[in-house]
C-alpha cells in the first residue's frame, strides 16, 4: 500500500529524467516513456482508490535540525488527495494520448513530452505533499514546467513573452505564499499539515497574526489560480500548445491554488476577515473574467477567461466556508474544461491553426464528433440541468447565498454571463455558414474530425462531464465524508474544531441557477445566430478592462523612474564623485607637485635646505 | 689666553657649513657646487670630532662613536666623489657645459 503513492509520484519523474537526459533524440521512445509513466500513475491511482478510503502516509527525514526545524519528504493520501490524484492522472493520461496526435508533426516533440512528464511529477507532488515545505517546492516546480510548456514554441516572440509573464506573475504570488509559510512556522513551529493543525491554538491565540498568515498563504493561490489582480498571465498562457492549456491551464495546475486553500482550510476557517477577503476576490474574479470573456474572438482566450471565472467561483466558495463545494466544482470543472480545451484543440488542428471564432462557422457539419462533445462540455459548463456543472455550481451558489447577497448576486450574474459567452462561442463557431474569405462558395478543407487518439479522449471526457456530478460516480472517488461536505458549510467551533453543518436548503437558488442558464443561452442565441461578425462591440471588455495596459504603464512608469534615479546615481555619484573625483584628485595633486620641478639645481638645494630647517624647527619646538 | 671650548669648534663648523651652503646656492659651476658639498660634509665631520673630544665618559676616554661615524662619512664621501665626478664628466661629454643654468631640460 505504502509504495503506491511513491510509485505515482516518481514514475513521471523517472520518465522526465530519462527523456530529457537520454531519450530526447528518439521521438517515439520519448512518447512511449511519457505515456507509460502517466498510465502507471493512473493505474496506481485506481489501485489506491480501490484499496479503500483509509489515510496512507509515509515519510523520510530530509533535514533534521532538532525540534525547531524537522523537515520530512512525506506523502499523505486522504480523501482530498484521492480526488486530485484521479483528476490529475486521469486527465493527464487523456491529454498525453491526445497530444500524440496534436503534437505529431512538432519538432520539439521529445522536449514537449519530457516537460509534460516533469509537470505531472510536480503536480502530483503538490497533491501528495504532507507539509507546507513540500507543497512549496512542488508549487515552484509546476511553475517551472508551466514556463517550459507555455514557451514550448519559444521561437515565437509572443509565446516566449507569455512564458515569462506567467513565471514572473506567479513569483509575486509565491513570495506571499513563502511569507505565509514562514509566519505559520514561526507561530506554530511546525510545517507538516497535521502538526500545524495540532498547534492551531498557538495561531488562533493571535487573531491578527492568523489573518496575516492566512492572507499571505492566499497570495500563493491568487498567483497560481490566477485571481484578480494576478490573473493577467492565464489568458496569455494560451500561447502554449492546446493540450497544455487543457491539462495545466484549465484542469490541474490552476486548480492547485483552490486545492491548497481547501487543504489548509483549517487555517483559514478561524479568521472571518481572511475568509471575507478570499470570497470577495473570488467573486470579483468570477464577474470580471466573465465580462471579459463575452468580447473575445480567440477560441482559446474565451475558454481561458471562462477558466478564470470558474476559478473565481471556486475561490469564492472557499471564502463562503464551503471548501467541499469548491473541490466538487474543481472536480467537475476539470472534466468539462479539459474537454472544451481539447475540443478547441481539435478545431484548431482541423482548421490548420485558425483560432478566430468568426473565421470558423458551420463546423457542426464538418466536425460532428467534435461538435457533439464540445456542446456537451458547453452545457456542462453553463450549468444546464442534470449535467456535471449544474450540481457543483449550484452548491457554490447556495454557499454564496448563505454568505450574503453581495456575494450571491455577482456570482449569479457571472453564471448568466457564462451561459452567454459559451453559447456565443458555440453559435458562432459551430452553427451558421462556413466562413470563406471571399464571402461565397465553400473552402476546400473546412475542418474534419481528428483521428481516434483525438476523438476518444473527447468522448471519454464528454461522458465524464455528464456523470461527474452524480453521487454514484463522485461519491466513491470523494469518499463518503468528503462528498457529504460538498453541500455543507464549514465552521470553526469554539473548541477549535472544524465542523461541517448542512447548508440550509433554499429552493430559490437552483431555480435562479436554471434561470441564469436559460437567460444567458437564449440571449446569446438570439443575439448571435446567423451573424457573420460581432454585432456588439464593448471595447472595455474586449480590452480586458485595460488591466494589462495599466500594469504595463505602472511597471514601465516605475521602472523608468527607477532607471532615471539609477542613471543619476551612476552618472553623478559613482562616475562623478567616485571615479572622476578620485582621478581628478590624483591629477590635481600631480599637477601641483609638478610645479616643484624647477629645473634649477640651486632651487632644489634651497627647498631641500628649507625643508631641513623646517624639520629641525619642528623637532626642537 | 682663553682655552678652546666646544662652542669654538661648533662655531668654526657652522661657518664652514654656511660657507659650503652659500657656495651650493650661489655658484653656477657644477664642479664648484660639488666641492662646496664636500665642504659641508667636512663641517659635519669637524663638529662630530669636536663632540667626541669634549664628551669624555666616566672612564676618562672620549666617546668614539662619533669618530667611527666620521670614518663612515669620509668613506661615503669618497664613494660619492667617485660617482659624482663620473656623472659630471659624462654630462660634460654630452652637453659640453658644466653650468647649471644650461641644464634645465627636466622641468615642467
Amino acid at each position: 500500500m505504502e509504495f503506491l503513492p511513491w510509485l505515482i509520484l516518481l514514475s513521471p519523474l523517472a520518465s522526465a529524467a530519462c527523456i530529457l537526459l537520454f531519450a530526447h533524440r528518439s521521438k517515439a521512445l520519448s512518447v512511449t516513456l511519457s505515456l507509460a509513466a502517466v498510465l502507471t500513475a493512473f493505474g496506481a491511482t485506481v489501485a489506491l482508490l480501490a484499496a479503500g478510503s483509509q489515510t496512507v502516509a509515509s515519510s523520510v527525514t530530509w533535514i533534521n535540525l532538532g525540534p525547531a526545524l524537522h523537515l520530512t519528504i512525506g506523502l499523505k493520501v486522504d480523501a482530498l488527495t484521492r480526488v486530485m490524484l484521479l483528476v490529475v492522472t486521469g486527465i493527464g493520461a487523456l491529454v498525453h494520448i491526445y497530444s500524440t496526435v496534436y503534437m505529431a508533426e512538432d519538432e520539439g516533440k521529445s522536449r514537449f513530452f519530457g516537460s509534460l512528464s516533469l509537470f505531472m511529477f510536480s503536480m502530483l507532488g503538490i497533491v501528495l505533499a504532507d507539509s507546507l515545505t513540500m507543497i512549496f517546492i512542488f508549487w515552484e516546480l509546476v511553475g517551472v514546467s508551466s514556463f517550459l510548456l507555455i514557451g514550448h514554441w519559444f521561437t515565437k516572440e509572443s509565446a516566449a513573452k507569455a512564458a515569462n509573464k506567467a513565471f514572473l506573475t506567479n513569483r509575486i504570488g509565491d513570495f506571499g505564499f513563502m511569507s505565509g509559510i514562514l509566519l505559520v512556522w514561526a507561530a506554530t513551529g511546525a510545517v507538516g499539515f497535521d502538526a500545524v493543525q495540532q498547534n492551531m491554538a498557538k495561531l488562533t491565540a493571535n487573531p491578527a497574526l492568523l489573518t496575516l498568515a492566512a492572507l499571505c498563504l492566499f497570495c500563493g493561490a491568487v498567483g497560481k489560480s490566477a485571481q484578480v489582480p494576478l490573473h493577467v498571465w492565464l489568458p496569455d498562457a494560451m500561447e502554449g500548445p492546446t493540450p497544455v492549456s487543457a491539462l495545466i491551464h484549465a484542469a490541474t495546475m490552476v486548480a492547485a491554488g483552490v486545492y491548497m486553500l481547501a487543504r489548509l482550510f483549517f487555517l483559514f476557517a478561524p479568521s472571518p476577515d481572511a475568509l471575507t477577503v478570499i470570497a470577495a476576490i473570488g467573486v470579483v474574479t468570477a464577474l470580471l473574467a466573465a465580462l471579459m470573456a463575452t468580447q473575445q474572438d480567440d477560441i482559446k482566450r474565451i475558454l481561458a477567461y471562462s477558466t478564470l471565472s470558474q476559478l473565481g467561483f471556486m475561490v469564492a466558495a472557499i471564502g463562503c466556508q464551503a471548501p467541499g463545494s469548491a473541490m466538487f466544482h474543481l472536480f467537475t470543472h476539470a472534466f468539462f474544461k479539459a474537454l472544451l480545451f481539447l475540443g478547441a484543440g481539435a478545431v484548431i488542428h482541423g482548421l490548420h491553426h485558425e483560432q478566430n471564432i468568426w473565421k470558423m462557422g458551420g463546423l457542426r457539419k464538418t466536425m460532428p464528433k467534435t461538435f457533439l462533445t464540445f456542446a456537451i462540455g458547453t452545457l456542462a459548463l453553463t450549468g444546464a440541468p442534470f449535467l456535471a456543472g449544474f450540481f457543483s455550481k449550484d452548491a457554490i451558489l447556495l454557499a454564496a447565498y448563505n454568505k450574503g447577497p453581495l456575494f450571491f448576486f455577482p456570482l449569479l450574474l457571472s453564471a448568466v454571463l457564462t451561459a452567454f459567452y459559451m453559447t456565443r462561442l458555440v453559435v458562432v463557431a459551430f452553427f451558421g455558414e462556413a466562413y470563406h474569405p471571399t464571402g461565397h462558395g465553400h473552402s476546400k478543407d473546412h475542418g474534419h474530425d481528428g483521428p481516434a487518439a483525438m476523438t476518444v479522449p473527447l468522448l471519454i471526457l464528454a461522458a465524464l462531464s455528464v456523470i461527474a456530478g452524480y453521487g454514484f460516480f463522485a461519491e466513491p472517488i470523494f469518499g463518503h465524508d468528503l462528498f457529504h461536505t460538498a453541500h455543507s458549510l464549514a465552521t470553526f467551533s469554539a473548541a477549535g474544531v472544524l465542523e461541517y453543518v448542512d447548508a440550509p436548503h433554499v429552493a430559490l437558488v437552483p431555480m435562479l441557477a436554471v434561470g441564469a442558464f436559460v437567460l444567458g443561452t437564449l440571449g446569446a442565441w438570439m443575439l448571435y445566430s446567423g451573424k457573420a461578425k460581432d454585432p456588439v462591440r464593448i471595447p472595455l471588455f474586449a480590452n480586458r478592462f485595460y488591466i494589462d495596459e495599466a500594469y504595463a504603464a505602472l511597471i514601465a512608469g516605475s521602472q523608468e523612474m527607477l532607471a532615471s534615479v539609477s542613471d543619476w546615481v551612476d552618472r553623478y555619484l559613482i562616475d562623478g564623485v567616485l571615479v572622476r573625483g578620485i582621478a581628478g584628485l590624483t591629477w590635481g595633486t600631480g599637477y601641483a607637485l609638478r610645479l616643484l620641478q624647477l629645473g634649477n639645481i640651486q632651487g632644489y638645494a634651497f627647498i631641500f635646505g628649507a625643508g631641513v630647517v623646517v624639520l629641525l624647527f619642528l623637532l626642537n619646538k | 689666553m682663553q682655552t678652546l671650548t666646544l662652542n669654538h669648534y661648533l662655531l668654526a663648523s657652522g661657518l664652514l657649513f654656511s660657507l659650503g651652503f652659500a657656495g651650493v646656492m650661489l655658484r653656477r659651476n657644477i664642479i664648484t657646487i660639488f666641492m662646496c658639498l664636500e665642504l659641508m660634509l667636512n663641517a659635519a665631520n669637524l663638529s662630530l670630532v669636536a663632540f667626541s673630544r669634549f664628551h669624555v665618559g666616566t672612564d676618562g676616554l672620549p666617546n668614539y662613536n662619533a669618530q667611527v661615524l666620521v670614518f663612515f662619512i669620509i668613506t661615503v664621501a669618497a664613494a660619492e666623489v667617485a660617482v659624482g665626478l663620473a656623472v659630471i664628466v659624462a654630462l660634460y661629454r654630452a652637453r659640453q657645459t658644466t653650468h647649471v643654468e644650461d641644464l634645465q631640460s627636466l622641468k615642467f
